[in-house]
């Protein structure tokens, strides 16, 4: 734009402070992350309690794991809306399938792992598809993932005739550990979600396939042109976060061993919102793992403290989310 | 409708950098002035002050004898000042009257009139000689003709300071010639324009002083007939320049082609094209702005749909898909346009640096360490002006993000290299490198190609040249008979030769027409 002249050295002074002005960018969530926390425990001293940050943590693993892959497709540039209903299906076709199989398999654990891997996979499958939609098809993700937000909802409706779909007791019984069990004083969900953010980081940030990523969001034409192959990028993307989508299912069925047409409501916006006040833009082209798990926890922390405190009412949650998303977004416009 | 400029002591900061150090000089009013100076001699900066896009750190500037100081390019143009940018302002989807008149609408009481709207754009338009309908929408427009609707813009808001960017930049030699013809009329209007441009012979032509600037300083302002290009081209880069072409090596002969390529169309660009290239050879391919030669080498990559006969590398057949295919096979290609195809601005220099070439740093992690000391060595080998090597891509100056997208398609260690414009929008002390680089390429046995709409820099550097004209190759001209003139007369289609063969020059008109 500017002609810039910086054809000389720019002085270091004027570097370290754009280098600092981006850490203060970085640390950003972390610091509302920790006043937050300073602010509930001052509330109410129960919040500060080891049961109450694992109580936490868990009930974020199912968003967080999303907002991992979700953080991957809004970085190339793209969007998923239907991650919620997707969910909700995949919950939903599991338990008829473990069901099913219970009839024929006398082994509950071997039905349950199949259960478990076929939420993977189906996941891995739903998001292959809306990556092949997206790429081979030319259509917007946005239009892509609006259909089958609708889709996979109604399907779910149908196949539970408006109702809910319950898993087999017996089943229920071998499979409500994987939720339940603590390892090591901390819930298997959170293990995963652990698991999925530390592997989302060094896949984003340390592998050729990560910083394609980053390369087709910043600008897909220039990605194009230096051979990387952004359809195939693209697909692995989908197929990525349907794969997040299909773990955080596993994890969510033994908690209440039922799929209704509620399951997962808004899980999408609340994927979305924790990728978003994780510092990462919406067009694009950047972002962070760690600031999408930050995201994650800072968003549950807010409804936590306002169910363990009487300041502001509960029946706000959402309001006080949805000030949090806008006043991050203030926060970091135009850097 | 005169204005008369004084700046006196122009400073400009950008937080602790200085680029402009204190610039005093006056422009007298119906002149054509030329500025010249290489990329981040602050001329730009300057022009931006005086068009209210910046605001100067200290210094005043004088309009017509009255110290002023623009708080917006609103403010400039209501006193007469407008800057044409060398990417257009136009809103794609506007017609031309609500283009010209975005910002400024005509209304009568709550309503647009658009009726007077219409007029005045009519006005204008035959003004600049531009005779298209008020209400086409812009994007319907070739390059040219924007620019035209950009010139009207200025005049329906009174201009009586032109200041045009490189305004010839992506104009066919036709057009170039009737944007002359407008200036000199602007000009007997009392319209006072400050031209600034690389290609010297251009202001030669058209200005009446060259002024030139240097490092954020005012160097001179002479009358321009009193320069020659030479003299100018050395006040701008402030020493002597000499052999700004390596000297020729002979033309590789009788080696087995590295690439050859038959057959290549490109539906709607380039039909049925066939050439090859030697090993240590430099090719050329010259014609006017929508001869098809960026198409044809975008298909031949697999960036457009194509079709193609035959490709050949060191006498095999292959097949080239994509890009990828492409590189694998040791063959890349550099964009002409650098901001939207050739480099990622918001990256570092290193993410930019070892795109292409990402696999071989992976096993499977990447190594920032290998790759940062893949970056030095190429800032030492491409002499990549940087003050540190954390910087985004967008910080550097034009020429050292062009030597950094070099670079960038030279790290696979292709086996044929295409160069499509690689000096454009590079100052002289660049362009220099640029070409001492290609040979070195060359020598190293590669295969290179150059695609340049500058005809002495293929004259200058190449074996031999390739003429396209509507989507056909016309000629290939050797070493023996390269020049300009040569070139231009098949570029255009006026050669003797190519008439003989019935091949008529109107056919070109339909395909620049899509561009």
């Amino acid at each position: 734009m500017v002609d810039r002249q910086l054809d000389q050295p720019a002085p270091p002074r004027f570097q370290r402070a754009r280098s600092l002005g981006s850490r203060l960018h970085a640390v950003g969530p972390i610091l509302g992350l920790v006043l937050l926390c300073v602010a509930g425990t001052l509330l109410n001293p129960d919040f500060a309690s080891l049961d109450n940050a694992m109580n936490v943590l868990t009930r974020t693993a199912f968003i967080g794991i999303i907002a991992v892959g979700m953080c991957f497709v809004i970085i190339s540039g793209g969007i998923d809306l239907s991650v919620g209903s997707m969910a909700a299906l995949i919950a939903g076709m599991v338990i008829l399938l473990m069901n099913t199989l219970a009839g024929s398999i006398d082994q509950p654990v071997l039905v349950v792992a199949i259960g478990m891997a076929a939420s993977v996979v189906l996941g891995g499958v739903f998001g292959l598809a809306h990556g092949l939609l997206i790429t081979r098809g030319r259509i917007e993700p946005f239009i892509v993932t609006l259909g089958t937000l609708g889709i996979f909802r109604a399907y779910l409706t149908y196949f539970s005739n408006g109702g809910a779909i319950t898993l087999d007791d017996t089943l229920s019984d071998v499979y409500s550990p994987v939720y339940y069990t603590s390892v090591i004083g901390v819930p298997i969900p959170v293990w995963v979600f652990l698991i999925v953010a530390v592997a989302g980081a060094l896949i984003l940030n340390r592998t050729a396939y990560g910083r394609y990523v980053q390369a087709i969001g910043s600008n897909e034409q220039v990605a194009r042109y230096a051979a990387v192959n952004v359809d195939r990028i693209k697909v692995m993307t989908y197929a990525l976060l349907g794969a997040c989508v299909g773990i955080a299912t596993l994890l969510y069925v033994p908690r209440l061993g039922s799929s209704s047409p509620t399951t997962g409501l808004l899980w999408e916006l609340e994927a979305i919102a924790a990728v978003i006040v994780g510092g990462t833009a919406l067009k694009g082209g950047s972002g962070s793992i760690i600031g999408t798990v930050i995201g994650a926890v800072l968003l549950s922390v807010i409804s936590n403290i306002l169910n363990l405190t009487s300041v502001i009412s509960v029946y706000l949650n959402a309001a006080v989310q949805g000030f949090v998303i806008i006043i991050v977004a203030f926060l970091q416009r135009r850097k | 409708m005169s204005i008369a400029v004084r700046f006196d002591g122009i400073v400009k900061e950008f937080g602790p950098v200085r680029v402009l150090h204190g610039v005093s000089f006056d422009l007298a009013p119906g002149r054509v002035y030329g500025l010249l100076g290489e990329n981040g001699a602050g001329k730009s900066t300057l022009m931006k002050i005086l068009s209210g896009y910046e605001r100067p750190t200290g210094g005043t500037l004088h309009i017509d004898g009255e110290p002023r100081s623009f708080k917006s390019s609103r403010d400039a143009e209501a006193a007469g000042i407008v800057l044409i940018h060398q990417e257009f302002n136009l809103a794609e989807d506007l017609t031309i009257t609500q283009n010209i008149f975005l910002g400024h609408e005509r209304k009568r009481g709550w309503w647009l009139d658009e009726a007077a709207m219409r007029a005045d754009t009519l006005r204008v338009l035959r003004q600049v000689g531009l005779d298209k309908d008020p209400d086409t929408p812009v994007r319907h427009l070739i390059v040219a003709e924007k620019q035209l609707v950009e010139i009207a813009k200025a005049l329906a808001r009174n201009a009586r300071l032109l200041i045009m960017d490189e305004p010839t930049a992506s104009l066919t030699p036709g057009e170039t010639e009737a944007l002359f013809t407008l200036m000199a009329r602007l000009q007997a209007d009392g319209v006072t324009i400050v031209y600034i441009s690389h290609k010297l012979d251009e202001v030669e032509r058209t200005t009446d002083d060259v002024i030139v600037m240097r490092d954020g300083r005012f160097v001179t302002r002479q009358p321009t007939r009193e320069l020659t290009r030479h003299q100018m081209a050395t006040l701008m880069v402030g020493r002597e320049i000499s052999d700004l072409y390596p000297d020729k090596d002979p033309a590789p002969t009788g080696a087995v082609p590295l690439l050859r390529v038959e057959g290549l169309t490109v539906p709607g660009w380039a039909a049925d094209i066939a050439f090859d290239v030697k090993p240590g050879e430099i090719l050329g391919f010259a014609g006017l702005v929508g001869a098809g030669r960026t198409e044809l080498f975008e298909g031949l990559l697999g960036l457009r749909p194509h079709q193609v006969g035959r490709i050949e590398l060191e006498g095999r057949a292959i097949r080239i898909r994509n890009p990828r295919d492409a590189v694998d096979q040791g063959i890349t290609y550099l964009s002409e346009d650098r901001k939207g195809k050739g480099l990622h601005v918001g990256f570092g220099l290193r993410e930019n640096l070892t795109l292409m070439a990402l696999e071989t740093y992976a096993t499977p992690w990447l190594k920032p360490g290998a790759e940062t000391r893949a970056l030095k060595t190429a800032v030492q080998d491409f002499g990549i002006r940087t003050g540190s090597l954390d910087v985004k891509a967008a910080s550097l100056s034009g020429g050292n993000q062009q030597k950094l997208a070099l670079a960038k398609v030279l790290h696979p260690e292709p086996k044929v290299v295409i160069l499509d414009e690689p000096t454009r929008g590079v100052d002289v002390g660049a362009k220099r490198d640029i070409y001492f680089l290609i040979q070195r390429l060359a020598r190293e046995g590669r295969g290179v190609v150059v695609v340049s709409s500058e005809l002495m820099e293929l004259v200058g550097l190449c074996h031999r040249v390739a003429v396209m004209r509507g989507g056909r190759l016309r000629a290939m001209v050797d070493a023996q008979h390269l020049t300009e003139e040569e070139l231009i007369s098949h570029a255009t289609g006026t050669n003797q030769r190519d008439q003989a063969n019935g091949d008529k020059p109107s056919e070109e008109e339909s395909m620049t027409a899509g561009r």
